[in-house]
């Protein structure tokens, strides 16, 4: 003896503390259907251990007590989103999102898209019954021209509201998905091949192949406010009209549907996707020292904090010298700290940053009067220069006339950082120069061997730089010796 | 229709109580052989019954119905 | 091993160290440069980094991952915060654990992209519908911004909560010295709860719906409860404050200014102090109530008073209703960060010097 029955549901749903065998769906509805050919599929296969459904907000809500498997019950809409995570966390699952047409065709939409657009491993089933059905028959979407629905009392009027919402097609532009198909519950013949489509698509999800998009026109009898065996002719014959079912792609099985904008033929060798380098553990990543290592900082509070202010054109290395001279800090064991001015002026204009260099732990990092303030341009210098500390040290390039004195106690270096760099045939090196004229002034309290080191980790991107740089600052730093 | 020796003999097996009447089975027999009731089942529904013959077995009354316990088709 | 690091790097570090295996999120300044070291260094540990299509989607990414029962993270500023809030309230209705760092910057609306603390209130109180909390730490350093971040993660696992990390645009710009942890953490087995897609974990449901009213209060009520538990982990430091006139409160970046101010005072002959809340939820109430009893109190924030309201409500819930009602505060709003001269000042004018 055979029998045909429910298979992969629970014997009993304990909706709102009772333990009913009854679901939650109107008589008739395309979603009560849609969820028995769901659990059968899952069940017949042997996927239920491996699923993972994610279930919308709608009339779809309540499929965790019905389905035998492991559910993660999504917000409205993002059912798509959070498969996304749930397919990335767990690869091996068979992650099924079930939404439907406000949830997925509105406010979800393009959640929805551009899972499918980054291929996502994952099959989403979006139920389109032409409306919203939990909520009072609203328009969706996928409302067809003419039908009425609460928030179309009159008629949905393309000149409106828009035309239908064609999620296939639109999603059948796309490269990545896998299979996109059209199905519908409305009678026996159609209900097998949703049946097979449902299979189709976790066969897919079974073997990991990629993004899969089920569709299925499912009759509302409540919302369209016609009886079970009306709403279902309604489903095959106005619905279908707008939708036409099919397979629009299943390139894993028959090649159907490339997607419709080709691939270039031969892609350009830049835009290659490089292997990423792969790493064990944190310690390997992070352990590997990209610059120089050294020990925490040590608290000295005999050393005195000394805050700078670097200023410039943007493009002048004025913040890579301020990293520079805290990197040097860190070498020496000092508490040090750098921020930059940042925002849309840091794509061009004037360009500055702080550095603080202390014996003890660093307050307030902000830098409102430096004790050295390194300017590159008359700008930077005209705005920073009235800053500067009683004692403090302004070195500033010779090309900047000094229309404006520093305050009293304050001294002015002027260095012709620019031109040497470029005498020297390195116009980028003039904040190298700069890095000359602190050791050369003894502007920054840091041992000159610190200094070096950093300058030269800081080309570590550019290794070929390193010996150049460092013969500079030599030279640099001899000249501006000379009396 | 049974199956020679077996003795089973193919019917639906209808859980009233799980019957919302939607008619959706009604429809889609191919040998016509369930209707709706006239009495009531808790939910004051009148629900499909078997006319007590025609039955082949096909499944299509599972399939179309809403409900996963309303209708279980036993065969031969 | 120390590096010289930017603190919206030394968040991503954290993050691996703490063995966050996915990142979900969408660029935006201040926040950016935790996106790209996160694109960059969790490949290269085979862990995962999507570019969400929008907050609202990083966030429930983040529901999707965190129900499968991994750790995951994001990271934004002010306007993708606002947008996570509805995703964030499910993460907590459905008790999940994940990290969010905000890296605050001006607003409201578009606003700019420099440093303020005024998303206070979303960050402390639970910024989306229902009565949730996160657990919210405010760090004030690059070595913090690791350190909390590693916190984060283990007080979201703890307490099934997402966690917030409270910076602000200025440190998220910073780079300062940072000491790398030891070793990385083990990851937490959620396989009681989680749906992993595996037969032990098959009946596991991830939900936040309680279509019956009752049993939705049973679970707010445990949720309360819960958020009262964690008030054992409250943490605070203080500053100067054991003999101090004026306590000067601050959180995140204000507190460094508040440490300079309070030192400038001490120099000029003036007993002030600091506390600093490290967790501003739960608030280390007691431990306020301890340190500002009898105390002058200023507060230094980047917002509108929001953060020295919470300091009032927590005081007059301490039975501090004097202190309470006596709270002074120095701010600045739009970007503009309290410089040491005016909270100098201003403490000055409240201490009657």
């Amino acid at each position: 003896m055979k029998t045909i029955e429910q298979k992969g549901m629970y014997q009993k749903f304990p909706r709102s503390g009772k333990d009913t065998r009854v679901t939650h769906y109107c008589a008739g509805c395309g979603h009560g259907i849609v969820n028995k050919l769901v659990a059968e599929c899952c069940a017949e296969m042997g996927l239920q251990d491996r699923t993972i459904f994610v279930d919308p907000v709608g009339c779809g809500v309540f499929t965790y007590y019905y389905w035998d498997a492991a559910h993660i019950s999504a917000a409205h809409g993002r059912a798509s989103a959070a498969a996304t995570g749930v397919c990335r966390a767990r690869p091996d699952a068979v992650t099924i999102a079930y939404q439907g047409d406000g949830d997925l065709g509105a406010i979800g939409f393009n959640n929805a898209f551009q899972a499918a657009s980054r291929g996502e491993k994952f099959g989403c089933i979006f139920i389109n019954n032409s409306l919203y059905g939990m909520t009072g028959g609203q328009m969706a979407p996928t409302t067809l021209e003419g039908e009425k629905t609460t928030t179309t009392p009159f008629g949905r009027d393309p000149a409106l509201t828009g035309h239908p919402l064609h999620v296939c097609e639109v999603f059948s532009q796309l490269q990545a998905p896998v299979y996109i198909a059209r199905v519908s519950v409305a009678d026996t013949k159609r209900i097998l091949q949703c049946k097979a489509a449902i299979k189709r698509l976790f066969e897919i999800q079974r073997d990991r192949k990629g993004y899969a998009l089920l569709e299925i026109l499912a009759p509302c009898p409540t919302n369209f406010g016609m009886n079970p065996l009306k709403a279902a002719e309604f489903c095959k014959n106005e619905m279908e009209a707008e939708f036409p079912l099919g397979v629009f792609r299943d390139t894993e099985k028959t090649g159907v549907g490339e997607a419709a904008i080709p691939k270039p033929q031969a892609p350009s060798a830049i835009l290659a996707v490089k292997p990423v380098p792969q790493f064990a553990t944190c310690a390997e990543l992070f352990g590997v020292p990209d610059g120089v290592d050294a020990p925490p900082a040590e608290n000295d509070p005999s050393v005195p904090e000394r805050r700078f202010k670097f200023a410039g054109y943007g493009g002048q290395g004025i913040l890579s010298l301020g990293i520079c001279v805290a990197e040097a800090a860190r070498l020496q064991r000092r508490h040090t700290l750098w921020f930059p001015s940042y925002g849309p002026e840091q794509r061009g204009g004037s360009a500055s940053c702080s550095v603080v260099v202390s014996g003890t732990p660093i307050g307030s990092p902000t830098v409102e009067h430096p004790d050295v303030l390194v300017c590159m341009n008359q700008p930077s210098y005209e705005r920073f220069v009235g800053d500067v500390k009683k004692g403090g040290i302004v070195i500033v390039d010779a090309s900047v006339p000094i229309m404006k004195q520093p305050p009293e106690g304050v001294k002015l270096h002027q260095v012709p950082a620019i031109k040497m760099a470029e005498d020297f045939g390195v116009p980028k090196a003039a904040n190298t120069m700069m890095l000359a004229a602190l050791r050369a002034f003894k502007a920054t309290g840091l041992d000159d061997e610190h200094l070096e080191t950093a300058l030269c980790a800081s080309f570590k991107k550019k290794p070929q730089l390193i010996e150049k740089n460092r013969d500079l600052l030599h030279r640099a730093e001899a000249a501006l010796k000379q009396p | 229709m049974s199956e020679e020796g077996t003795g089973v003999v193919a019917h639906p097996e209808i859980e009233e109580d799980s019957c919302k009447g939607c008619g959706r089975c009604v429809a889609a027999c191919p040998r016509k052989c369930l209707e709706l009731k006239v009495t009531l089942n808790k939910m004051g529904i009148k629900p499909v019954g078997y006319t007590g013959t025609g039955c082949i077995g096909c499944g299509m009354c599972f399939y179309n119905c809403p409900e996963p316990y309303a209708i279980k088709v036993v065969k031969p | 091993m120390t590096k010289f690091v930017k603190s919206n790097e030394a968040v991503v570090m954290g993050a691996l160290y703490a063995g966050c295996d996915l990142y979900f999120g969408y660029p935006i300044t201040p926040a950016s440069e935790i996106a790209h070291g996160a694109a960059k260094w969790f490949p290269m540990l085979g862990r995962t980094f999507v570019q969400a299509e929008c907050e609202t989607a990083s966030v429930n990414m983040m529901f999707g991952a965190a129900g499968a029962g991994k750790l995951c993270m994001t990271a934004t500023s002010g306007p993708g915060f606002s947008l996570m809030q509805e995703g964030i309230s499910y993460l907590a209705g459905a008790e999940l654990p994940a990290v969010i760092v905000d890296v605050n910057r001006a607003g409201p609306g578009l606003g700019n992209v420099y440093p303020e603390q005024s998303d206070y209130t979303p960050a402390v109180k639970g910024g989306g519908h229902g009565n949730y909390q996160t657990f919210t730490l405010a760090p004030a350093s690059a070595q913090e911004m690791c350190d909390f971040t590693i916190k984060a993660f283990q007080m979201a696992a703890k307490w099934r909560t997402p966690a917030v990390v409270f910076a602000d645009g200025l440190q998220g710009q910073m780079m300062e010295t940072v000491t790398l942890p030891d070793a990385e953490l083990s990851r937490p087995d959620f396989s009681d709860w989680a749906a992993q897609g595996e037969p032990k974990t098959r009946q596991n449901l991830i939900k936040s719906i309680f279509l019956d009213a009752a049993a939705q209060e049973v679970f707010n009520d445990h949720l309360q409860r819960k958020y009262e538990d964690m008030a054992a982990d409250a943490m605070a430091e203080t500053y100067l404050a054991a003999d101090a006139d004026l306590v000067i409160v601050a959180f995140g970046i204000a507190s460094r200014i508040a440490r300079t101010t309070a030192e400038t005072l001490r120099r000029k002959g003036m007993k002030a102090g600091v506390f600093r809340p490290i967790t501003l939820n739960p608030f280390p109430r007691e431990r306020l109530a301890a340190a500002a009893k009898g105390r002058k109190i200023m507060t230094i924030e980047l917002d509108a008073g929001q953060f020295a309201d919470d300091v009032r409500l927590n005081l007059a819930k301490s039975g501090l209703g004097a202190e309470a009602a006596n709270v002074m505060m120095i701010h600045r709003m739009g970007g503009q960060v309290v410089t040491v001269d005016d909270a100098v000042k201003a403490a000055k004018m409240i201490l009657g010097k």
